[in-house]
């Protein structure tokens, strides 16, 4: 049952994802809004799945490798959806909602069974500390597309090589201010993140820190973006070095997610 | 009305150069056109506009050559001779005038096609022509009419959001760095047409504050008095750059004015906020290098003209959409014209009717003293539609427009309606005729 509803979630994102790729294409309004409710839908149909799969498993469906990505997408289509009431850019859909999709499409691909929770997970914390880390995630990943879109812009105004972009894309100051939002948003829910999955360890493990390998990176990632943030509120970092941190940021928070759990191991691979 | 009686008098930037223009503006005192003109034999009415780039003078008279040489001898008050001052201005007169005026309004005379600037100027003009009387049925109708054409030709063309050329290109690529321009400021460097329109165009997007520098003090001063902004010297200019964002440079140096070096530690001081270099210099000004620098976008010539190319076909479009409303609302303006013509006919048709029918009717009332004063309001009311009944057609017929009919046609349709209701202003009364 829960399955088929991923399914369908899965085919109207992928919908969605068409639709905003037509609208980049063609730049009618009609085509926009119609992509922008296909991706509502997808969302609460999302937001649906999650739940059943909470009723299913008994416990907070994010202990396994489909579980995680399938948060993770659904944390950047209600991240993106909440920029998009607040203030409009341009085509920013066009370029988030092949993430989302391709994130789904990974969830597909991992194993979906449930399996019984290990006793070091089952804690009041794995929902928080969890949560938290993949929401900081989809933001970061907001942050990522915003970054990509701007060094996009930046790249034609330099060359003064007028391709599909410098029509589409909006204006570079409406893009930083974008990358400089997600950021916001993004790295305090990063710190909270770490800040929670060391209290937990201490109470699992009875240490606040072990330099197990994701904790390490997850730390690599957070000084990057530390470094991102300082550099821009004290000599006004900003603009294209901006947008170029904030891709390296995401590689290193999805090297945080991934690469970490198949290269290195760790106590946090069974999180897959 | 004949429409051969409103005249537009003016020089503008098109056909004369900023040293005569500036001239006929009048700054010191406004109040002297006014007090000037209206004087002048045979100028009925008229509306003084001046802005940067053009003075005109907008007016309605029956004598037409005469008037129109006092007015020119009024605005170049002896600083040039009549033949002089004619090599600068045009005269528009009847038709033209009105499509001349309706073009001025909506910005298609302007230096920058479609700007929205000049439409307020001639509401203000206009406005200062009524506070002094100087206005009258004509122009009132007149006025308001390009007002609204040119609110029709902003919302029914592109040709607002989509203005022309080089400056254009500027602004659409500020508003592609900057997002919006309120709040920005511009530095404008030497003087030229194209730095000037450029200068303009940003300050009709609402740019915070233009900055003149200029080799010429004095000129910078009054080139920044024309965009409310402020001057300063021309070696202020580097120092400028750490509180401008975009700068139009046109200088007439042989060599380069500013070099990368320079603007390196200013990139510092402005805490890397974009800044957006025009180089519409030719030899150059800003040294290439720059556009090397993060943040700094560095635009010469020849790279406006690229982005100008992209949207040239979509202007052309626009700009024949405006035109065609011209023509149709020149025309419709004709007709209106043409109406009040015939009126003064209609009146006299009318009032001559009302005093035959008065006149039978006191008579008959007075052979039938013993009629009530019912049968007397049903006497009255008799008369009365049957004179309305058999003055209908030949007033339709007056009203009614030819298809190509010419004024002159209509001038000879209107004596005939005289001659037949003898309607003559020297036969005075019903009962002189014969």
């Amino acid at each position: 049952m829960s399955y088929l509803l991923f399914q369908v979630t899965l085919f109207v994102y992928i919908l969605a994802t068409a639709t905003y790729a037509v609208y980049f294409i063609s730049q009618r309004k009609e085509v926009r809004t119609i992509g922008r409710w296909l991706l509502v839908g997808a969302g609460v149909l999302h937001t649906v799945y999650l739940v059943a799969r909470y009723l299913e498993a008994g416990h907070t469906p994010l202990t396994n490798h489909h579980e995680t990505v399938s948060f993770f997408a659904w944390s950047m289509t209600w991240g993106f959806l909440s920029f998009h009431w607040r203030y409009n850019v341009r085509n920013f859909g066009s370029f988030v909602s092949p993430l989302i999709t391709v994130l789904m499409v990974i969830a597909t691909f991992s194993s979906r069974t449930i399996q019984p929770l290990p006793p070091a997970l089952q804690s009041a914390w794995l929902p928080l500390h969890a949560s938290i880390a993949i929401m900081a995630n989809g933001f970061l990943a907001l942050a990522f597309c915003g970054g990509l879109m701007y060094l996009l812009q930046e790249r034609e105004l330099k060359k003064k090589r007028f391709g599909m972009f410098y029509s589409r894309l909006p204006s570079l100051d409406a893009l930083d201010s974008l990358n400089q939002h997600c950021l916001a948003v993004g790295f305090p829910l990063l710190t909270l993140g770490i800040i929670t999955g060391s209290i937990w360890a201490k109470q699992a493990w009875g240490t606040y820190w072990q330099w197990d390998p994701k904790e390490t990176w997850s730390l690599i990632t957070w000084f990057l973006y530390a470094a991102l943030l300082h550099q821009r509120f004290t000599v006004g970092w900003r603009g294209r070095r901006a947008a170029v941190m904030a891709v390296l940021g995401f590689a290193a928070a999805m090297f945080t997610l991934w690469g970490v759990t198949y290269l290195l191991g760790g106590v946090h691979a069974y999180v897959g | 009305m004949s429409v051969d009686k409103i005249f537009v008098l003016g020089v503008n930037h098109k056909t004369a150069p900023v040293e005569i223009r500036e001239r006929l503006a009048f700054s010191s005192d406004p109040g002297t056109p006014f007090r000037e003109i209206r004087v002048i034999p045979g100028c009925e009415e008229f509306c003084f506009l001046s802005t940067c780039n053009r003075v005109e003078v907008i007016f309605v008279s029956s004598l037409g050559e005469e008037t129109e040489r006092r007015i020119r001898n009024f605005l170049f008050a002896g600083r040039m001779s009549y033949e002089e001052a004619g090599r600068y201005v045009y005269l528009h007169r009847g038709e033209a005038a009105l499509s001349h005026l309706f073009r001025v309004g909506a910005g298609l005379d302007s230096m920058i096609v479609g700007e929205p600037q000049i439409l307020g100027q001639l509401k203000q003009a206009y406005r200062n022509a009524t506070d002094q009387q100087c206005t009258g049925l004509i122009l009132n109708r007149l006025l308001h009419k390009a007002f609204s054409v040119a609110k029709r030709i902003r919302t029914e063309t592109g040709i607002g959001s989509s203005a022309v050329s080089i400056s254009y290109a500027a602004v659409e690529l500020a508003k592609k760095i900057f997002g919006s321009l309120s709040h920005k400021k511009v530095l404008l460097v030497g003087a030229g047409e194209m730095a000037e329109l450029a200068a303009q165009h940003l300050a009709n997007q609402g740019i915070d504050e233009v900055i003149v520098a200029n080799r010429t003090f004095e000129r910078a001063v009054k080139m920044a008095r024309c965009f409310n902004g402020k001057a300063v010297a021309f070696e202020e200019m580097v120092e400028q750059l750490a509180v401008v964002d975009i700068m139009i440079s046109s200088t007439g140096a042989p060599g380069l004015i500013l070099l990368k070096d320079q603007v390196k530690p200013i990139m510092r001081q402005r805490r890397n906020r974009p800044l957006f270099l025009i180089d519409i210099a030719v030899p150059r000004d800003l040294d290439p290098g720059l556009n090397d620098l993060e943040n700094i976008y560095l635009y010469g010539i020849d790279d406006l003209q690229n982005v100008v190319e992209i949207n040239r076909a979509e202007r052309d479009k626009e700009a024949v959409r405006a035109e065609r409303i011209v023509t149709e609302e020149t025309l419709k303006f004709m007709l209106w014209l043409g109406s009040i013509e015939v009126s003064p006919t209609i009146v006299a048709l009318r009032q001559k009717a009302d005093a035959v029918r008065a006149a039978e009717l006191a008579r008959t009332f007075s052979q039938l003293p013993h009629l009530s004063d019912k049968e007397r309001k049903a006497l009255d009311m008799l008369t009365s539609s049957i004179v309305n009944k058999l003055l209908h057609n030949p007033i339709i017929f007056l009203k009614k427009e030819g298809k190509d009919e010419t004024a002159e046609d209509k001038r000879a349709r209107i004596d005939v309606f005289h001659r037949l209701f003898g309607l003559d202003s020297n036969g005075n009364g019903p009962d002189q005729e014969d």
